[in-house]
């Protein structure tokens, strides 16, 4: 009897030490895009890296990480760490914007200190810090950097994304960074940021055009594919290509002096982890955090590319 | 055979109109090629020409595969997906081989050997699910898809599986090198293409396959094992694959979740574009072949010519699909109209 009386009781304090260490803890909830592309793939890494980092920085600070396959999935993974977990704060980057508004609302409403991370949602009044890269700085480097190395009579092929926004806002920027330059854009096509298309784009143009001096990739992925493409013509003397994001292959290149992708322009998917870093001292540090964080999309050169290199990284 | 099978060279008298059928793709190819040459000369450049055959071999090989299973009335849904999980198994085995005994020649034939037993394998999974597990092919191989891009993705750490620097310069010749003028990819087509035909048009095995796919039951009461033949196809077909993808790997030599998506649609195009009937029953191999040139020249005009908005590529994809068609079921119709008594 005194026996069974002693187990109650411990039990029942151990439940009592778990509800008060249970109300210490911050619980940050984080919701991304499943890993589909090198990007993602990246966005997902440097995102388990943030976690583990900041849980082992802070005892009281305890990290849920959802990834969803698509807006419908992020909305029912986002219902959950509201209803489930119970979360103070949430770090979502949405899979796409509009959808998401409603989840992102509601998650506001619980109470939740709100962090939206790179595609912005169209009601700004939801979120308590925004951190984003920024694609019209990266279209306007890129052609900053094309005015150094080209000049009037300069031929250039554009090899662009897919159809959204993001493409645009890029493509606009460069092509009004290099206007009156009298750099001669041959032609741009869709390449679908992907290696595959861009390699397949990219010997076309090599067929087309007997003059190239350079080729803006505005993305990894596709510059990868267009280098074996220089390559099997036998054409990389002839022009330079620049690429974008911050791939480790990339990156590590330029480190080596590489000449056929002499630059890169970031556009980080380790934007995840700033964006986890702000939330979390929005319940550590003294100082106030809300407000807009946009990035810099910083020229990767020989000289400062070992910051940006994550060997370890799978993008 | 009591089977009813169409068989084009049994009745030349209606010569005319069987040939205009059987050349219908092939006539979409000529317009199509025309219509090349006039927006750009360079189109039939001797370099475009060997890019362009070279960049059908893929889903060409494919399609020859897709060729037996659609006929014999099936469908695979998980070619693309297929390809990049052995294109990734690939990289991961030969890196490994590399960093436990340097990179050489039997690095990458441990590699070609790896992917054809994965293909085969991949396929009787295929095969067997459909026949033995009585499941619609439609959701087998919906399934499967998924499941090979999720481990892909999940090898890649969602990132990009990249072949090892060595093994690479042993295997890049595979993609880049020529035998005779053409491309080591051109010829492995070929070949497959070939012996395509000659086992869809000149054995027992393809006549089982048409039979089976025109009307599974008849078939089955004239003692065709359909369910061995059904697996055979999916066999086959994962064969197609792995061959494909052992002179894809060279040619970038990563692969990562983004390898292959929508490659199973484009093999699919291919085989109707070429006469094959979607609902079985009825395979034409050379067709094949020449609707995955088709949907390669698409692509390629389009990137040779700046009229047509970037935006507008998928229109003109689709209107040229549907033409080519239309262009030889107009023509197949009169076809099976003059066979009716029969």
């Amino acid at each position: 009897m005194s026996m069974k009386a002693l187990t109650l009781a411990l039990a029942a304090t151990t439940a009592l030490a778990g509800a008060a260490v249970a109300q210490d803890q911050i619980r940050i909830g984080v919701s991304i895009p499943a890993a589909t592309h090198g990007w993602a793939g990246g966005l997902n890494w440097h995102a388990q890296e943030a976690e583990k980092r900041l849980e082992a920085a802070h005892d009281n600070i305890d990290i849920t990480l959802v990834t969803a396959d698509s807006p419908g999935d992020q909305a029912s993974d986002i219902e959950d760490l509201i209803s489930v977990q119970q979360i103070h704060a949430l770090v979502v980057l949405p899979f796409e914007s509009d959808p998401l508004v409603e989840p992102v609302r509601q998650a506001k409403e619980s109470g939740a200190f709100i962090t939206v991370v790179d595609r912005g949602l169209p009601d700004t009044s939801i979120q308590d810090v925004y951190v984003a890269g920024n694609n019209t700085e990266l279209g306007s480097v890129s052609a900053e950097y094309f005015l150094t190395r080209l000049g009037d009579g300069d031929n250039i092929v554009i090899l662009r994304g897919i159809p959204t926004v993001i493409d645009t806002e890029r493509f606009d920027a460069f092509m009004a960074g290099i206007e009156g330059s009298g750099i001669n854009v041959l032609d741009d096509e869709f390449a679908n940021w992907n290696r595959d298309d861009g390699f397949e784009v990219m010997q076309d143009f090599l067929s087309r055009f007997p003059d190239i001096d350079g080729v803006w990739a505005q993305d990894d992925d596709i510059a990868m594919g267009v280098v074996e493409a220089v390559r099997q013509a036998g054409r990389e003397d002839e022009m330079f290509i620049v690429g974008g994001a911050g791939m480790k292959d990339v990156i590590k290149g330029i480190m080596d002096g590489d000449t056929l992708i002499p630059v890169d322009v970031l556009y980080p998917p380790a934007m995840i982890a700033t964006a986890m870093d702000v939330t979390v001292a929005n319940f550590t540090s003294n100082g106030p955090v809300q407000g807009e964080y946009i990035l810099g999309a910083p020229l990767v050169t020989q000289e400062n590319a070992e910051q940006f290199y994550f060997p370890d990284s799978p993008f | 055979m009591s089977v009813s099978v169409p068989d084009t060279a049994s009745k030349p008298h209606k010569g005319f109109r069987l040939d205009l059928k059987t050349a219908g793709p092939l006539l979409a190819l000529i317009l199509l090629i025309i219509l090349g040459y006039s927006l750009n000369p360079l189109f039939l450049g001797e370099g475009n020409v060997t890019n362009l055959l070279t960049r059908s071999a893929f889903i060409g090989i494919i399609a020859v595969g897709a060729t037996f299973v659609i006929t014999a009335g099936g469908i695979d849904l998980s070619v693309g997906s297929m390809a990049a999980f052995i294109a990734g198994m690939m990289i991961i085995i030969m890196n490994a081989a590399v960093d436990s005994m340097g990179a050489s020649i039997w690095t990458v034939l441990l590699g070609i050997g790896c992917s054809l037993i994965l293909g085969i394998g991949a396929g009787f999974i295929n095969g067997f699910l459909t026949t033995k597990g009585k499941i619609e092919a439609f959701i087998v191989t919906l399934g499967t898809m998924g499941i090979y891009r999720s481990l892909i993705t999940y090898f890649a750490d969602g990132g990009t599986l990249s072949l090892n620097s060595g093994a690479r310069e042993i295997y890049r010749p595979v993609y880049y090198d020529s035998f005779i003028g053409l491309p080591y990819p051109v010829w492995v087509f070929i070949i497959v293409a070939v012996l395509g035909w000659v086992l869809m048009n000149r054995t027992a095995f393809g006549r089982y396959c048409m039979a089976i796919g025109s009307n599974e039951q008849v078939a089955r009461y004239s003692a065709i094992k359909v369910d061995r033949v059904r697996t055979w196809t999916y066999i086959l077909q994962g064969l197609c694959v792995s061959l494909a993808t052992i002179i894809y790997v060279p040619r970038l030599g990563s692969a990562s979740s983004a390898t292959g998506v929508l490659w199973e649609l484009e093999a699919i195009a291919a085989v109707i574009i070429g006469g094959t009937m979607l609902k079985g029953g009825y395979g034409r191999i050379g067709g094949t072949v020449i609707g995955a040139l088709i949907l390669t020249a698409i692509g390629n005009i389009l990137n040779l010519t700046d009229i047509i908005s970037n935006y507008l590529n998928g229109a003109v994809q689709g209107v040229i699909i549907v033409a080519a068609v239309y262009l030889q079921r107009g023509s197949f119709r009169t076809g099976r109209r003059a066979k009716k008594p029969e």
